[in-house]
């Protein structure tokens, strides 16, 4: 892959959002956004620990498990790494800065399960990423991550005062407009495509 | 409960996706195709059935503390035997499938029987409400990609369904429809078949 790392970032954010055409991240996303100040909270851990858990694995990968020959073995040690991230990053956080740890130290236990993290560690394997496309793309996606959280929760605040039919309460709505939403952003789909 | 009775509670009356709005993310990925979603279900059905078994036999020796960790390596374990077995007999579905295999281990499905039944409940009853949950799971997707491959290409499994005169309609093929599809099928089950019981 030949795309700059820049070009990629904005690619990640708008013509291939993380959740709006990867389907990413989609449970904690339907599940927090009943407000807008924990969405935001959630958007932000999730762009810190993409970030780093991006350059993280792509280092693993390519210095641990290619010279040892056991690519099979990605999915568990991905997983292994992003938990033991989050854990550490949960530890210095609450040593350090206990003010942040209250905002946001309830929703890092929500990420190690969170499939975007973990999406796109396997997308950069995949695409065959270098260090910098691999950074540039995971900032990305956590950047567009939290923009679409960030739209859904604001939408659904406005929507409590509104009548929703009985059976579309809930979930059924926010997939409606995440749909909608989906559709907006397919706008974008021109200026670039990275897969 | 008898085995029959799991079978039906967690495919059906308690059906992860549809009910507890879990695994949504590759149900909605990769149900563009019947073909695609028949495969991705399978591997669910397999990683989850003996997942819920492992984990069920051993659930007197795992101390609390590890007990998470210990059910996503054993998850994590049953998901790279279906990658493997996938790359290895079918190359160009594994390729179309691409991440959404691996992301298996972080489906919500899994980990959500995998504490809500399978660390409570024996071994075969545990394995039984695995391949419940995973039929149950494996239904939705083949009714989302039902309507996105006969809309979006004409055909099923591949099979031109459609006559020549049909235009392929590319909403079905791009991501919205996936949301839209999913949410009116919620709509529906929960007005008819729960009657609005909530």
């Amino acid at each position: 892959m030949d795309i700059s790392a820049f070009v990629l970032f904005w690619a990640a954010i708008f013509t291939s959002n993380i959740l709006l055409t990867n389907f990413l991240g989609m449970c904690s996303f339907l599940s927090v956004s009943r407000e807008v100040e924990s969405s935001a909270g959630l958007g932000i851990a999730v762009i810190f620990v993409l970030t780093a858990t991006a350059g993280l694995n792509w280092l693993v990968y390519h210095y641990v498990l290619v010279p040892f020959g056991i690519m099979y073995l990605q999915f568990i040690v991905f997983i292994i790494v992003i938990a033991a991230f989050v854990q550490l990053l949960e530890l210095v956080v609450e040593r350090y800065a206990p003010a942040l740890y209250y905002s946001l130290g309830i929703f890092l236990p929500l990420i190690t399960v969170n499939c975007a993290i973990f999406g796109v560690s396997l997308f950069l394997v995949i695409r065959d990423y270098n260090f910098l496309q691999s950074i540039a793309f995971g900032a990305g996606s956590g950047i567009g991550w939290l923009l679409a959280i960030l739209m859904l929760a604001g939408i659904r605040a406005k929507l409590k005062e509104k009548l929703v039919p009985a059976g579309l309460q809930g979930a059924g709505i926010s997939l409606i407009i995440t749909g909608i939403m989906a559709l907006a952003f397919i706008g974008f789909s021109g200026i670039v495509q990275i897969q | 409960m008898t085995k029959k009775d799991i079978f039906i509670v967690s495919a059906f009356k308690e059906n992860s996706v549809w009910k507890q709005i879990l695994g949504i993310c590759s149900s909605l990925a990769v149900t563009n195709l019947m073909l695609n979603s028949l495969i991705m279900g399978l591997g669910v059905i397999f990683s989850l059935a003996l997942a819920n078994y492992t984990i069920s036999l051993i659930r007197s020796y795992t101390p609390r503390s590890v007990r998470m960790m210990a059910q996503t390596l054993i998850i994590g374990a049953y998901v790279i035997i279906v990658d493997i077995l996938l790359k290895a007999w079918m190359p160009e579905i594994s390729k179309q499938l691409g991440p959404y295999v691996g992301l298996i281990i972080t489906n919500c499905i899994l980990m959500g029987r995998a504490e809500a039944f399978a660390s409570q409940n024996k071994p075969v009853d545990a394995m039984i409400d695995g391949i419940g949950a995973g039929v149950g799971y494996t239904l939705v997707l083949l009714l989302i990609a039902f309507v996105r491959e006969l809309f979006g290409f004409g055909t099923l499994f591949g099979f031109r369904v459609m006559g020549a005169g049909w235009t392929n309609w590319s909403i079905m093929v791009m991501a919205p429809s996936a949301f839209f599809i999913l949410a009116l099928m919620i709509w529906a089950i929960n007005t008819y078949y729960y009657k609005g019981a909530k």
